[in-house]
């Protein structure tokens, strides 16, 4: 059978299975629609939460950019597995004690104010928007190189599925979905690899395979073959970045605190019964992030000493059927500068030949390593499951904060359960839309946006909500105070470098030679310090919120979630 | 402070010890070696990885997960012993 007839069933046959999940698992009420329920066992939300995190970013993307990044890759790497660690030990299990069903449910209270609830409530929006407008260009693109349809149809394609789903399942619906997305992505990802670390180096687990030698009796470790192929082409050393400390410092942290602090993420663990739960969600859902986390450094050098043996001065005309299949998507292009009729692929731009998009690297892999067809359209129904979760994931955080959090606690606290059901549906049809016009007319900062949205997370959320748990005086003009600046000193940040505004700037004008991805550390830090400052100058928290947070930091007694 | 009040501030600053313990370590494998101290540590090599290389791409995912594990340990233990598991 053809790649494409294999595509359409996998592709078919996971969608189905989505729908049913949908159809099984509908919302009764807005305890349904925000937390499932309340009632998810541990491993289900680790599982959950996993395909929730793991996006069209870290399925299609992340191996790419390694690929091409080398070492200066390891900011994904540590950055957005890090997080989990400062999520697991310093805000879930608080947060699932409070027992609320969103984040600016937890800033609103613990800083009994209706002000810090709207700031709150507008981060979150501007986090989840710029994130979930990728997400729905991943399906865009998986479609239109797979299934051959137009990249717009298949952005419709997917807007109408995430919407089935997450309007009529919820926060219930989804997680189901999310168990079923992570078996299909995990291993649609590990299936390749597998079959790849074993045809390059003979051993089948690709996190060794990695550090292991060559298949070809050289006896060379596949790292330093890779190492000499870049060198020799005028790359950097694979093993060694281009990067400075600093700003590989601050990236880092910035993907590790915006990873505790995006709010999709969160909500996850307002799902579990008991705080003992929250815990050890967090402990499952890293476990099952890390299989593929430690998988994708390993398929992004086979990946890259594949491409550069396969195409590195050779005929153009001698290349495998891939090769044009992917130039057809624009994603690939080949210019014969010096008209040789052969392929330079080299580090000098006037002299290299050849454009590769990242995003080709785990989409063409298995391709350039000759796998069976199924194996390829495997890929495509992998991507497809990482794109939809996430997106499905964000919209729910949107409808939330819309329904419950704006509509319910700020504008109609007297609005009818049912009515406020009914409002979170209205909201996520709403959002899927906005999401799917950014994914068919994608602003061209996209790409460059997802990123950032950690540093609005790590700007914003992140310091609010653990001086919230950790220091009982914490008050809320601070917590505002803090918010406000780290948002807005974020904001005008990435659109000063990314965009020009402001009177723009280049990579020699970054403050301390922190480029605008981890710049966020910067905006965190400055959330802390605002806080702080202003704390001094005005009135304690009152008795009953000092008294809230002391309940938190115990973990007995959790009751259900509960929005009121 | 009444008998409560007290056992709940000593569950409170043990488990700010573990935390502390837990995340000195969080930053030691990640921060550390695989960033700051990361050209030393390449000098050393096991198999085909360069020390700080694995650290940076492997080692501080695989420490990371098992620190959660060990923060459910001892927190579960914890709570027992401050009669806080039900």
């Amino acid at each position: 059978m053809s790649v494409q007839t294999w595509t359409y069933i996998l592709v078919g046959l996971t969608f189905a299975l989505y729908i049913g999940i949908a159809i099984w698992s509908r919302a009764g009420s807005t305890k349904d629609f925000y937390v499932a329920g309340g009632g998810v066992s541990p491993l289900a939300n680790g599982m959950a939460t996993a395909a929730d995190w793991m996006s069209a970013a870290s399925f299609i993307s992340m191996a790419g950019i390694i690929s091409f990044a080398g070492y200066d890759g390891s900011v994904y790497l540590m950055g957005w597995t890090g997080g989990y660690v400062l999520l697991a030990l310093l805000l879930a299990p608080y947060l699932r004690k409070f027992g609320k069903f969103t984040v600016p449910d937890f800033i609103g209270d613990r800083y009994y104010s209706k002000t810090a609830r709207i700031v709150a409530v507008i981060c979150a929006l501007i986090v989840s928007f710029t994130y979930v407008a990728g997400q729905m260009r991943g399906v865009g693109v998986v479609f239109s190189r797979f299934l051959q349809v137009d990249i717009n149809t298949g952005v419709i394609i997917g807007m109408i599925i995430v919407l089935f789903y997450a309007v009529l399942g919820g926060m219930k619906g989804i997680t189901y979905t999310q168990v079923a997305q992570y078996c299909v992505l995990i291993f649609a990802f590990m299936v390749p690899a597998i079959f790849i670390s074993i045809q390059m180096t003979g051993n089948p687990i690709p996190q060794l395979g990695m550090g292991s030698t060559l298949n070809d009796g050289s006896g060379t470790f596949l790292l330093d073959k890779l190492d000499g192929l870049s060198t020799e082409l005028g790359f950097n050393e694979y093993t060694d970045g281009s990067k400075s400390v600093t700003d590989i410092f601050a990236i880092t942290l910035a993907l590790m605190v915006g990873t505790a602090g995006l709010p999709h993420v969160i909500v996850r663990f307002f799902t579990v019964k008991k705080v003992k739960d929250a815990r050890k969600s967090a402990g499952l859902a890293l476990l099952l992030i890390a299989i593929l986390y430690t998988t994708a450094p390993a398929v992004s050098v086979f990946a890259k000493t594949n491409l550069i043996n396969t195409v590195s001065n050779e005929e153009y005309s001698n290349m495998p059927v891939w090769f044009k299949n992917w130039e057809e998507t624009g994603l690939l292009s080949f210019d014969d500068k010096n008209e040789d009729g052969k392929i330079q692929y080299v580090a000098e731009k006037s002299k290299n030949e050849l454009t590769i998009d990242n995003d080709i690297m785990v989409l063409a892999n298995p391709e350039i390593a000759d796998l069976p067809a199924w194996v390829i359209a495997l890929v495509a129904a992998g991507g497809l499951a990482a794109a939809l979760s996430t997106a499905a994931g964000l919209l729910l955080v949107i409808s939330a904060s819309v329904s419950h959090d704006l509509v319910k606690k700020v504008f109609k606290p007297n609005i009818s359960d049912k009515a406020e059901l009914w409002v979170a549906r209205g909201s996520a049809t709403i959002a899927v839309i906005i999401a799917g016009y950014f994914g068919i007319n994608p602003p061209g900062f996209v790409a460059a946006v997802v990123a950032l949205a950690f540093g609005l997370a790590a700007a914003s959320f992140f310091p609010a909500i653990v001086l919230g748990i950790f220091y009982k005086k914490m008050n809320k003009e601070g917590a505002i105070g803090g918010m406000v600046v780290g948002i807005l000193l974020m904001l005008f940040y990435m659109t000063k470098f990314k965009f020009g505004w402001f009177g723009g700037g280049t990579s020699n004008d970054w403050w301390f030679g922190i480029s605008p991805e981890g710049f966020g550390s910067i905006a965190m830090i400055a959330n802390f310090i605002v806080a702080i400052s202003i704390l001094q100058f005005t009135p304690e928290p009152p008795e009953d919120v000092q008294e809230i947070v002391e309940n938190i930091r115990i973990p007995s007694g959790a009751g259900e979630a509960t929005g009121h | 402070m009444s008998e409560k009040q007290k056992k709940a501030t000593a569950y409170w600053k043990e488990n700010v010890r573990y935390l502390f313990i837990l995340l000195s370590i969080w930053f030691t494998v990640s921060f550390g070696a695989g960033i700051l101290f990361k050209e030393a540590l390449d000098t050393i090599k096991i198999g085909g990885f360069k020390l700080g290389f694995w650290f940076a791409q492997q080692g501080s995912i695989y420490i990371f997960v098992i620190l959660i594990f060990v923060y459910v340990r001892l927190m579960n233990k914890l709570d027992k012993k401050y009669g806080y598991n039900d």
